[in-house]
């Protein structure tokens, strides 16, 4: 079944149309990366997605019921209980991490399922812990988001929006606020999410990365899905566009 | 007079000082929070009678102000209410802070990043738990140095009362240099200002480094 799914969704900005008619979707367990030049839209799918943008066209649906429809101007978006069932279903981590700085990592990490999930304090705490052990920050549960570093901020981002169980889980360029190094203790902490089967889509610049973890690869170009593929297919691939990006990259 | 019956008189007025004080903050700081969410309000003439209302607050001196609360129901409607002095007071310094708070308040909401909200929203947090768990704390942090100044204007301010010839601690002050031609009660009465400011600006500083640990 198709956990997403984002049918000829259409976004503007100001009468700048950024999103095309773009349609994505995303099966149970897949890993999908969307990768492309700044301002082809990338982030925006993943906003649109996550409900932060409303469309100005199109479909979005989760699990097969339909959180979104915008045909003809005319817009229908799920509400109170049905919007917040639709919510639990996502998670999402920010390029800029977005903890809650007066909050310790724990607290950051448990408060949502305590009291929005209103779960057992004791469980979410357990499950925190295991979490934070998971990311290699057992040590911080204590410390502050400024007493961080970056690549410790980011996972504990990450184990706040794992720690809402979330069905599938979006990453809107993780690393781009990091330096080489701490990039590379982010994305060793997704992958060993890969290896859990949980169902991701990541926008990234990182290219070995998304070749290496990615089930399929999306590469948007102003607005569109220009290629999509298996990593072979689209790094493979003679598109004139992508072998353009991947060249600049490669220099 | 002997210096402490003078100092005792003072003290006394004293009292009246410090209930004015209270009584503005009490109700000011809470109504400042009112006066923003009508300030940003979405209903168009809700804003703009605010905005309005700041306008003026911020932009006539606060003694004609107190003049107008306490001299306006008898001249605009021949009202004569009796021991509504200390009401009118209260009225015209709490409406006047509440619009200097409003104005802070709105200049912390509004540096709090946009990525909390969507972090709120995406992991489920409601309006009103957004606003009171995530962002208030924030704030809180970030206005209080500008409170700080306030509240320590406010103190000096409750001295301007003396313009509907309200009894606290500066016209007592003023009552006795003029009775005995001495400037010693001023002196007085400015160590007393001096010494509750300092004690008031100690125990904001205190709670200013108690929500240090984080930035």
């Amino acid at each position: 079944m198709n956990l997403l799914e984002m049918n000829h969704i259409q976004k503007n900005f100001d009468g700048l149309c950024v999103l095309k008619d773009i349609s994505v979707s995303v099966k149970e367990g897949e890993i999908l990366s969307i990768i492309g030049p700044s301002g082809s839209g990338k982030s925006t799918l993943l906003r649109c997605a996550t409900m932060l943008e409303k469309i100005d066209g199109g479909e979005i649906c989760y699990l097969g019921e339909r959180a979104a429809l915008v045909e003809n101007g005319k817009e229908s978006y799920v509400k109170g209980d049905q919007l917040k069932k639709v919510r639990s279903y996502f998670g999402l981590v920010f390029q800029n991490f977005n903890l809650f700085p007066h909050y310790s990592v724990m607290k950051n990490i448990t408060d949502a399922p305590i009291h929005v999930q209103k779960r057992d304090k004791e469980a979410v705490y357990a499950e925190a812990r295991e979490l934070l052990k998971k990311m290699g920050l057992e040590d911080k549960e204590n410390a502050y988001p400024c007493q961080l570093s970056g690549g410790q901020c980011q996972r504990v981002a990450i184990a706040r929006a794992l720690a809402l169980n979330p069905k599938i889980l979006f990453f809107d360029e993780p690393t781009s606020a990091l330096d080489p190094e701490l990039t590379g203790e982010v994305l060793r902490v997704i992958k060993s999410l890969a290896d859990l089967k949980i169902t991701m889509v990541i926008v990234t610049h990182e290219m070995a990365f998304a070749r290496d973890i990615s089930d399929r690869i999306i590469f948007m170009d102003k607005g569109v899905v220009a290629l999509e593929g298996t990593p072979e297919e689209v790094f493979g691939s003679d598109h004139a566009r992508m072998r353009e990006f991947l060249g600049k990259f490669q220099q | 007079m002997s210096f402490s019956v003078m100092l005792r008189e003072l003290t006394s007025g004293f009292g009246q000082t410090c209930l004015i004080f209270v009584l503005t903050l009490l109700f000011s700081l809470p109504l400042g929070m009112v006066v923003y969410f009508g300030r940003v309000s979405r209903i168009r003439p809700v804003s703009w009678l605010v905005k309005i209302y700041i306008s003026i607050m911020r932009g006539t001196p606060l003694m004609l102000q107190l003049l107008i609360w306490y001299f306006g129901p008898f001249y605009l409607w021949k009202m004569n209410i009796g021991g509504y002095k200390f009401t009118a007071i209260i009225l015209g310094c709490s409406l006047n802070y509440a619009a200097y708070f409003a104005e802070i308040y709105r200049s912390g909401i509004e540096s709090i990043p946009k990525g909390q909200y969507e972090a709120a929203q995406l992991l489920g947090y409601g309006k009103s738990q957004t606003f009171v768990k995530i962002i208030l704390p924030q704030v809180i942090k970030i206005v209080l140095p500008s409170v700080t100044n306030e509240v320590i204007t406010l103190v000096k301010d409750t001295s301007l009362v003396y313009s509907v010839s309200y009894i606290e601690m500066f016209a007592v002050a003023k009552q006795i240099a003029a009775a005995q031609t001495t400037v010693l009660p001023f002196v007085i009465a400015g160590a007393f200002y001096y010494v509750f400011n300092f004690v008031v600006a100690w125990l904001l500083e205190q709670i200013e480094k108690k929500l240090d640990y984080y930035h």
